[in-house]
């Protein structure tokens, strides 16, 4: 549903977004992945019409964004960056502005609005103006604006940022609801969003893809995965160290101390599964265990060593 | 065309929103009439016709109208709703003529209200209501002008303060090219044809002939075309400006 082809943008000397190509299906829940200035935003706004692209092309549902602007706007909900909203409006009011812009009338457009209200739990704020809620309503008025004409593309720049924890959980619990008949694009800082919500993660930077796969994927690309963290009194430390390290399943070890306990990684040997091992070993030696676990991986390692790696050799090769 | 309203009405609604609307009706209001009795001296001249009243439009407007028009695509750049405004499926033409048309409405809306100076002069005396009413519609278009030029200036910039002032500047540039002080500087040297072009130019040029009481059709096609010029120029502008 959306098409993205060597899509480049440049401001001044900087490139933005460097010939980044990529396809979103219905049914994906794409999380968009990067450091401060990696060119997501910018990728969003020149998928959305807001931009225009100085090489390359964006489809949505078919439509070049660029030659049928109006026919991509309409199957496009988006949630600009800092979801802007006009302040002296009330939430009703601007909802209505909304849904009356995108074609709909009289008690069509208010139902539009009370069902986008209703997913998004805004009812008790309608008639109040927009300048004054808190970040919080604000951006689920931004939400509600994007949903507002069901649209089967879905563009969502930060959409949980400034929210609580109990806001976060029902915004995600709207985007995987929504997830099916869609095609969903949202950019994230935080990487447990994107193990919650996500049905693929792609990390950019420096306007490029640098990663693209499932989260599990990701996880698999981090050293942490299917490594075994165990914790033991710092008294049996070196015994447990030396032991781990006879294992044949494991390549390394490292330790870190905590108040009287020391926690002790166990990394696995390429593919190896050392969990079944180190457990069998702790029962073995008698070992006093306070805590043992496998790691599935660690999404914020695998995306420090994707971003910064890259940010490195490229310095180098300068 | 289906799409201008909702932007007409949200926009025009958004001054009556903010105490934007009253501060300026208030001021728009008691600076015609400062104008008028104090600096006119409407009283004194004894003649029953809003002559004098007309005669501050074009050097009111010149402040007025840029302190409306500043706001109009500077504020939504600033704000962040441009992103917003110019990713729904709108003809940017469309954003323009709304946004606009919405700005022009409620100058009409301000010009209005002065209608009590009307009613003031028929109960004095006798005056010519036809040229009143075509002088009312020759400063409507005139804010017209001056509105359009505004809001192409504000489209350049996020900035309201450098919007205000560059509209004035250019304003002024377009009402003063028809004073005599300037025609009279270039009737010495320039040919006669030259001198015609400036101040054909020229706001007060177009409202002079009009608020005479004759609404010749050529000074109605000069507002509309440099309404349309400049508004033209304005969805040029936005566009140009996705390019970043």
């Amino acid at each position: 549903m959306i098409e993205i082809e060597e899509l480049t943008k440049r401001f001044g000397p900087y490139t933005a977004v460097a010939g980044l190509s990529l396809k979103v299906a219905k049914g994906e829940v794409l999380g968009f992945l990067g450091p401060n200035g990696a060119g997501k935003s910018t990728t969003m706004k020149m998928i959305t019409g807001f931009l225009a692209p100085d090489a390359g092309r964006v489809r949505v549902c078919g439509h070049d964004v660029e030659s049928d602007a109006l026919a991509a706007q309409s199957a496009i909900g988006y949630l600009p960056e800092g979801a802007p909203a006009y302040g002296d409006m009330t939430s009703r009011q601007f909802l209505l502005f909304i849904a009356e812009i995108r074609g709909f009338k009289g008690a069509d457009a208010k139902a539009k609005v009370a069902a986008a209200v209703a997913k998004t739990e805004l009812e008790g704020v309608l008639d109040q103006p927009i300048e004054t809620l808190s970040k919080g309503f604000k951006r689920r008025v931004g939400l509600a604006q994007a949903i507002l004409h069901d649209p089967p593309v879905l563009i969502m720049d930060e959409p949980t940022d400034g929210l609580d924890p109990n806001q976060k959980h029902s915004v995600r619990t709207l985007i995987r609801g929504m997830a099916k008949e869609k095609a969903i694009i949202v950019s994230t800082h935080l990487l447990e969003e994107v193990e919650a919500i996500c049905t693929r993660a792609v990390i950019i930077d420096r306007g490029r893809i640098v990663a693209d796969g499932t989260p599990a994927e990701l996880l698999a690309r981090s050293r942490y995965h299917n490594a075994v963290t165990l914790a033991v009194p710092a008294a049996q430390r070196d015994v447990a160290i030396g032991k781990l390290k006879g294992l044949t399943s494991v390549s390394s070890v490292e330790t870190t101390a905590r108040d009287g306990l020391v926690e002790i990684t166990a990394f696995p040997k390429n593919g190896a599964l050392p969990i079944e091992d180190v457990s069998a070993l702790a029962v073995r030696e008698n070992w006093d265990v306070k805590e043992l676990y496998a790691e599935a991986g660690r999404l914020d390692e695998v995306f420090r060593a994707i971003t910064t790696h890259d940010a490195r050799r490229k310095a180098g090769a300068a | 065309m289906k799409q201008v309203w909702p932007i007409f009405k949200r926009e025009f609604a958004a001054y009556f929103a903010t105490p934007l609307a009253y501060v300026f009706i208030v001021i728009f209001l008691l600076a015609m009439g400062a104008f008028t009795f104090y600096v006119g001296r409407f009283y004194d001249n004894s003649i029953a016709d809003l002559s004098v009243f007309f005669g501050y439009h074009p050097w009111l407007y010149l402040f007025l109208v840029p302190a409306i028009a500043m706001r109009l695509w500077a504020e939504e750049r600033r704000t962040g709703t441009m992103e917003l405004l110019l990713t729904l499926p709108v003809p940017l033409w469309a954003t323009v003529a709304g946004k606009y048309l919405a700005a022009w409405a409620f100058i009409a809306v301000a010009l209005a209200l002065t209608f009590p100076i009307w009613l003031t002069v028929n109960y004095l005396g006798d005056p010519d209501n036809g040229v009143i009413v075509a002088s009312y519609i020759g400063s409507l278009l005139m804010a017209g002008g001056y509105l359009a030029i505004g809001a192409c200036i504000s489209a350049t910039t996020s900035n309201q303060v450098i919007a205000f002032v560059v509209t004035v500047v250019v304003c002024f540039l377009f009402t003063i090219s028809g004073a005599p002080l300037v025609l009279d500087f270039f009737r010495g040297w320039a040919p006669l044809a030259l001198v015609t072009a400036i101040s054909s130019f020229s706001f007060l040029t177009h409202f002079t002939a009009i608020s005479r009481g004759v609404i010749d059709l050529r000074d109605v096609i000069f507002f509309f075309s440099l309404i349309a010029l400049f508004l033209t120029a304005n969805v040029v502008v936005v566009d140009l400006k996705k390019s970043g």
